[in-house]
């Protein structure tokens, strides 16, 4: 091919040779050549302009790596002004250096998995990361990908023949994404007043698993007690600061009680372990109480964290391009992961609201976050529509209701028939197992008792648990073996020494370390889903029945409803309750969740989207994950890990009503 | 651009034309109106003669670049067409081939042994070598932006290319101290990924963790324990608290895997280190570990020492006399031709000594046990080596050999006399060489060439008299090369004495072998009270392996390393090869220096080994792969390339699934070590002493 080319580039400059050459083939063949010189030239064209996309590409990628590295640093002040210090740098100009061992706890979904064992299907991706990194085999491979991503339906542990384990080090949840950051700003700055690896620890487990699983499987609770023991034995004594970021909140609190707890079921650390090795807990966007969100996904699949690999390949996953059920594929993947049910709402009505009330709801308006970015003069105007806003208040409460109407009508006016009692078991429908090779527990249930899911209408954080085990009786039973979502009546009661409650602030004390600081730290400013509207979804064969009913609006541009969910006050993920309630009274002072007395604060952060295009996820962000790279978050942890304590942070530091709403939840302290 | 070129087809399908006679192009257009496409070609054509006559050179200047860009686009779009096949094609398709070309492959140990029954039993610590683990940047100065916690060493080595000085300072110890320079850190990779692969597809232990995790092996049994290979080993302590987070890391693995004991496995530097630290963890606490006397025999089954240089490597003489060891200076065989010659004038082989010699960990393999072990002027242990009973033995014919190796033995290398100064010294017998002592000869103030003092190595500060009074010692033993390197570089041997000692004890229960310098020296430590541990040395032989030098000294440039390996010295019978006399071992290690300690010096009960653990030797012959498919080969003996090794691996496992070294067959022998032991006269037992 190259070669028919060549010989032509030389024939237009040096005619007479292709002239002759030409007389000699005679006309026959001439035409053998010409044609297909002709058909040629749309490929050539191709294969030119590809080449010289390509030059051109390596000629900037040669340009870009001979820049000096200050180039972009330079650009970016050019444009914007000068920049802050990162506070890493600014805080060593402090004079700051390291103190505290830091550890860090990463949440849910950001830690990387890697594949030890496998099928035929994943072969040669062996010590590869299935989660974390590019997905590259989510696309090529995807339904080996969902089952080696699976766990078993009955243990919640390896199906046979499968060994999938998180990775371990910094590496395992620095960057989710190539690019996409977590904790690699905060070690980065850090790094700066001189961290390294031997002050540092991240505390990485396999977030599929139920906390106490982890331990069963891979002995991680262990390892993360003899590593803080170490940190704390190599860096003289200097107690560590704990780092738990999202669901990683929940696992720590799960890992305070189970080293407290002897031996065969806990780790036998003894009452003062916590005292001995703990100098401060800073949570990072916790949610403490569960969030709504994860009803929705365990309901559904619809919940935008918990499925992250919708937001990666949107397009692929939510049609059913290839016929292969994607969602429910991915619904059966996730209801394994008996972690998803650590984040249920916790504490019921009491803390999240009944039919007709909500701690939110009297006072919060949706559009209060962007009358504080619009201009002076708005501000009347907009106050006159809070107080529309406030009369129309909403009812946070029904955590999902069927129907837009039923969740806007007063309590009075909505029949409801007990899904419980009133529903009779059906037997399953013949033509449902033989189209749906894929096992959901929605085919198990029939259709009578999805009917009567719908009709009872409205559902609040308690009956919640109740909807959940009635429509996937297998995935609560699990769930239920490892988490508890209530309110202890008595804390001594000896059936709290299980490690089921461990992960549940309200239903466990904290340890007995006075001396020791709870933060907790998250954004707000950002609508955060905290209701839904659903719809029964028109019945094919093998889809899930349950729908958000993404066509239900509310009436104004400020309302809170929108696309079908109700959302109030948080970071995106956890709203303002479940992060600051704990802190902000559930645990201040000595309560009987706190006999000790640990002092707590809050912290919290107000979202400011980036600037321009330049800051990336912005150094001012409030958003759940994005946190990680909010400037003075990382100022509040550097600060803290050099020594400092709530009370020279400031202590509190609130935006939110959270302390109002706090108020208005009556808990026994 | 893209627009020019978009309308050239056109134009040049017509181009050509003109310039044909006539009748041709009566013909072409016949043919254009055959085309139903090139219906409007007429249109077409008038515009692009104009445009042809505005501008006629461009079309004939711009086809070079054209057809380049056409190339280069071709060249793209098969290479996408082929990237896209690969990754369509199912994963088993390259072990079809293979297997159709080669006929099928042996299964991996991994797999056979499962098939056996084998499971995880002992969890597995790995200790990696020198060179071989990763190292990052966790602080450095301002050339170093954007390297934050990128590999500085292993990986792709993008930035040994990019910024060579800067990394060469970033790579650097403090000359003084052997820690960090102030405002850098580097510090190790930790974790698996640390030494899995040194660089992209060249694998160390990835190999070994991927069979092991065939029998259920994962991150919570195996453990890699990374260090700062350039550190001396006790600095790691010092600085990092390495042999801390090691002790408590085989703990973890004991307590979390139901008090079954950690099997070992050193490979390289790292069976130094893992000495070091057996000594270490039972030291008391100021100093050492204090994990009391009977730590190692509470927490370790084995140890499985993989080609380990026990009594040190005549390599890291080279090295460090002359920055010529391949090893050491593994850079220069990833940039041969940018690091041996100077073509930005940037002194590379300079620098890179002068990185080498702040690592003061370079200084644990030179040669232990000075001319006992090593041999003297007119003797060594290896005396009588046939180096060419490899090549015959593949032709098998053994009579001729036989003949061969006789004459070889008349006239055999002085392997005894590590470094001489000319060919002649090398093989004349000892009486007939005229030396004068260096030890005393004035160092010359050096000659006022400070213009390369920016590249600082010590030689400049020796000047030419001292220069002259090495070459004129003529030769060095073991013993001796010690004293050589006290003279040339006492900096550096400054430090490393601190840290680290060549000698063998006479009484091990002096108290001054308490200190830590001496633990990694198996010649001046016992081994720990644990009679049920066991000690493997695994190590490749078959390969040519660097045992003694011929050096030149070089023609006096301003700046340059004195001392050369004179490559010109070659004699077929002595095994001299470019200046190198080589013997028998796994390319880096000689079978002496890997072998001798488990074959005589701890076997049985010894003063070195009082409790008498038991050791086992176990050889594996070096073939090389039988072809280009099989990669590094799955027979290799080389330092390196063994952790691919099959039967080696197939060994590890059996023990780390609870095999002991008699269920694996005991001793395992190719080479004649047991030979050698035999002529090394070393006492080994506690009571002639009284």
């Amino acid at each position: 091919m190259s070669f028919l080319r060549r010989r032509k580039g030389t024939g237009s400059s040096k005619s007479p040779n292709f002239v002759g050459s030409k007389i000699e083939d005679g006309d026959g063949k001439k035409k053998l050549f010409e044609s297909p010189g002709k058909k040629w030239s749309c490929w050539d064209s191709c294969c030119w302009f590809i080449g010289f996309i390509c030059s051109m590409w390596w000629l900037l990628l040669l340009l870009y790596n001979t820049m000096p590295a200050s180039i972009p640093q330079y650009v970016t002040e050019a444009i914007t002004g000068p920049l802050t210090d990162s506070p890493g740098v600014k805080l060593r100009k402090e004079g700051l250096t390291v103190n505290h061992p830091v550890v860090f706890v990463p949440g849910i979904v950001t830690g990387g998995l890697e594949l030890w064992e496998g099928h035929q299907c994943a072969d040669g991706l062996f010590r590869k990361r299935l989660w974390g990194g590019t997905f590259g085999e989510l696309y090529k491979r995807p339904l080996c990908w969902a089952q080696h991503m699976s766990l078993d339906n009955e243990s919640g542990l390896d199906p046979p023949g499968i060994r999938v384990r998180p990775v371990s080090g910094l590496v395992a949840a620095d960057y989710f994404a190539a690019g996409y950051f977590v904790w690699a700003v905060l070690i980065a700055n850090l790094a700066q007043i001189g961290y390294e690896e031997k002050t540092m620890y991240m505390a990485a487990y396999d977030w599929r698993l139920s906390f106490q699983n982890t331990e069963v499987r891979d002995q991680t609770l262990s390892r993360m007690k003899s590593n803080i023991e170490l940190l704390v034995a190599t860096n003289g004594g200097k107690k560590v600061v704990v780092i738990p970021h999202s669901m990683g909140v929940l696992y720590f609190l799960h890992f305070m009680k189970w080293v407290e707890a002897p031996a065969p079921m806990g780790g036998g650390g003894g009452s003062d372990w916590c005292a001995k090795h703990i100098k401060a807990v800073m949570n990072i966007g916790g949610p403490f109480l569960g969030v709504p969100k994860s009803v929705s996904g365990l309901f559904s699949v619809e919940a935008r964290d918990i499925a992250v690999a919708r937001a990666f390949a949107p397009g692929f996953l939510d049609k059913d391009v290839f016929g292969l059920q994607t969602f429910q594929h991915l619904m059966r993947m996730t209801r394994t992961w008996d972690s998803t049910m650590s984040m249920i709402p916790k504490g019921g009505d009491t803390i999240w609201g009944g039919l007709d009330w909500s701690p939110e709801g009297q006072s919060f308006n949706c559009g209060a976050k962007r009358l504080r970015n619009n201009s002076i003069n708005n501000i009347v105007q907009n106050a006159n529509l809070n107080l529309a806003d406030n009369v129309k208040s909403v009812n946070y409460g029904r955590i999902i209701s069927f129907g837009k109407d039923v969740a806007e009508a007063h309590s009075s006016k909505i029949k409801r028939v007990d899904f419980q009692q009133g529903a009779v078991n059906s037997v399953k429908l013949p033509n449902l197992t033989t189209s749906c090779d894929i096992w959901i527990e929605y085919h198990e249930i029939g259709n009578h008792r999805i009917k009567a899911v719908a009709d009872y209408k409205v559902y609040t954080a308690g009956s919640i648990l109740d909807l959940l085990h009635f429509v996937a009786p297998k995935l609560m039973a699990r769930g239920g073996a490892h988490f508890s979502h209530g309110i202890a009546d008595n804390l001594d009661d000896p059936k709290y020494q299980h490690y089921k409650y461990w992960s549940n602030p309200l239903e466990t004390k904290l340890p007995n370390a006075p001396d020791m600081e709870i933060y907790s730290m998250y954004g707000v400013g950002i609508p955060t889903e905290r209701a839904y509207v659903y719809k029964l979804n028109s019945g094919t064969d093998c889809s899930i029945p349950f729908q958000i009913d993404t066509s239900a609006e509310g009436g104004s541009e400020d309302s809170c409803l929108k696309g079908g969910v109700f959302s109030a006050d948080g970071d995106e993920t956890v709203p303002v309750l479940s992060a600051g309630f704990m802190c902000a009274k559930g645990w201040r002072g000595k309560t009987r969740f706190n006999p000790s007395g640990i002092r707590t604060y809050i912290r919290e952060y107000s979202h400011a989207p980036p600037a321009n295009l330049l800051e990336g996820r912005g150094t001012q962000s409030g958003a759940h994950v994005d946190i990680m790279g909010n400037f003075a978050l990382i100022e509040d942890v550097i600060r803290v890990a050099a020594g400092a304590t709530g009370k020279e942070l400031g202590g509190d530091h609130v935006y939110s009503d959270i302390f109002k709403w706090a108020a208005r939840i009556n808990l026994q302290l | 651009m893209s627009l020019l070129r978009r309308r050239k087809p056109i134009t040049e399908s017509s181009d050509s034309k003109p310039l044909l006679e006539k009748e041709e192009e009566e013909h072409h257009q016949e043919d254009d109106d055959d085309d139903d496409e090139e219906g409007n070609g007429k249109n077409k054509k008038t515009p692009s003669k104009i445009k042809k006559k505005r501008g006629e050179k461009p079309p004939s200047k711009w086809s070079c670049l054209d057809t380049c860009c056409w190339f280069i686009g071709c060249i793209c779009i098969t290479w996408w067409l082929l990237l896209f096949l690969y990754n369509a094609m199912p994963a088993s398709f390259p072990q079809y081939v293979t297997e159709a070309i080669t006929g099928p492959l042996p299964d991996p140990p991994g797999v056979k042994l499962k098939k056996e029954g084998l499971e995880a039993k002992h969890p597995v610590v790995f200790v990696p070598g020198i060179v071989t683990g990763g190292l990052e940047l966790w602080e450095g100065r301002e050339c170093a932006e954007g390297l934050f916690r990128k590999r500085l060493w292993g990986g792709t080595f993008g930035d040994v290319y990019k910024r060579p000085l800067c990394w060469v300072e970033h790579m650097s110890l403090d000359n003084e101290t052997g820690l960090d320079p102030c405002g850098i850190r580097v510090r190790p990779v930790s974790g698996l990924v640390a030494a899995d692969y040194f660089a992209p597809g060249y694998f160390v232990w990835a190999v070994l963790i991927a069979n092991l995790a065939r029998i259920g092996y994962e991150e919570k049994t195996m453990y890699m324990a990374a260090y700062d290979w350039r550190l001396s080993f006790q600095n790691t302590e010092v600085r990092d608290q390495t042999l801390s987070r090691i002790k408590s890391n085989i703990e973890l693995l004991v307590a979390t895997n139901g008090g079954r004991k950690v099997v070992v496995i050193p490979h390289s530097m790292g069976v130094l280190y893992f000495l070091h630290f057996m000594k270490w963890v039972e030291a008391p606490a100021p100093m050492g570990g204090g994990g009391g006397p009977d730590w190692c025999s509470k927490h370790i089954k084995a140890v499985v020492n993989i080609g380990g240089p026990f009594l040190g490597v005549p390599k890291a003489i080279a090295g460090l006399f002359s920055a010529e060891a391949k090893d050491i200076a593994v850079a220069r065989a990833l940039a041969p031709g940018f690091l041996d010659n100077d073509i930005f004038q940037f002194q590379t082989l300079q620098h890179v000594m002068r990185m080498s010699r702040t690592w003061d960990s370079t200084m644990s393999m030179i040669p232990r046990g000075g001319d006992t072990i090593w041999g003297g002027l007119d003797w060594s242990p290896e005396d009588g080596y046939p180096c060419s009973k490899k090549r015959e033995n593949d032709t098998q014919i053994t009579d001729q050999a036989g003949a061969d190796n006789a004459v070889c033995k008349a006239r055999s290398a002085n392997y005894g006399r590590i470094i001489s100064f000319g060919k002649d010294v090398a093989e004349a017998p000892s009486s007939d060489i005229e030396r004068i002592d260096f030890r005393g000869a004035i160092k010359g103030l050096s000659a006022a060439n400070t213009t390369c003092r920016d590249v600082w190595t010590e030689y400049h500060d020796m000047g030419l008299a001292g220069i002259k009074a090495v070459a004129e010692y003529k030769t060095y033993t073991a013993e001796s090369v010690v004293d050589l390197l006290h003279f040339v570089a006492p900096k550096m041997m400054a430090r490393g004495t601190a840290h680290f000692s060549y000698g063998i004890a006479d009484n091990l229960d002096d108290p001054k072998y308490k200190h830590y310098k001496y633990w990694s020296n198996p010649l001046e430590t016992t081994l720990p009270n644990a009679p049920d541990m066991e000690i493997f040395s695994l190590y490749g032989v078959g390969l040519q392996t660097e045992r003694a030098y011929v050096y030149k000294l070089s023609p006096h440039a301003e700046c340059s390393i004195p001392f050369k390996i004179d490559t010109s010295a070659d004699d077929e019978a002595t095994c001299l090869r470019d200046g190198v006399y080589s013997v028998d071992g796994d390319e880096t290690v000689p079978v002496l220096s890997a072998g001798f300690m488990c074959a005589k010096g701890w076997r049985g009960k010894t003063r070195f080994n009082p409790s008498g653990v038991r050791t086992y030797v176990r050889e594996y012959d070096h073939s090389p792969p039988a072809n280009l498919l099989e990669g590094r080969g799955t027979l290799s003996g080389a330092h390196v390339d063994i952790m691919g090794n099959f039967a080696l691996i197939e060994d590890v496992i059996r023990i780390a699934a609870g095999a002991s070294g008699k269920e694996l067959g005991g001793d395992q022998v190719h080479s004649n070590i047991f030979n050698w032991s035999e002529k090394i006269n070393l006492r080994l037992d506690n009571e002639a002493m009284q």
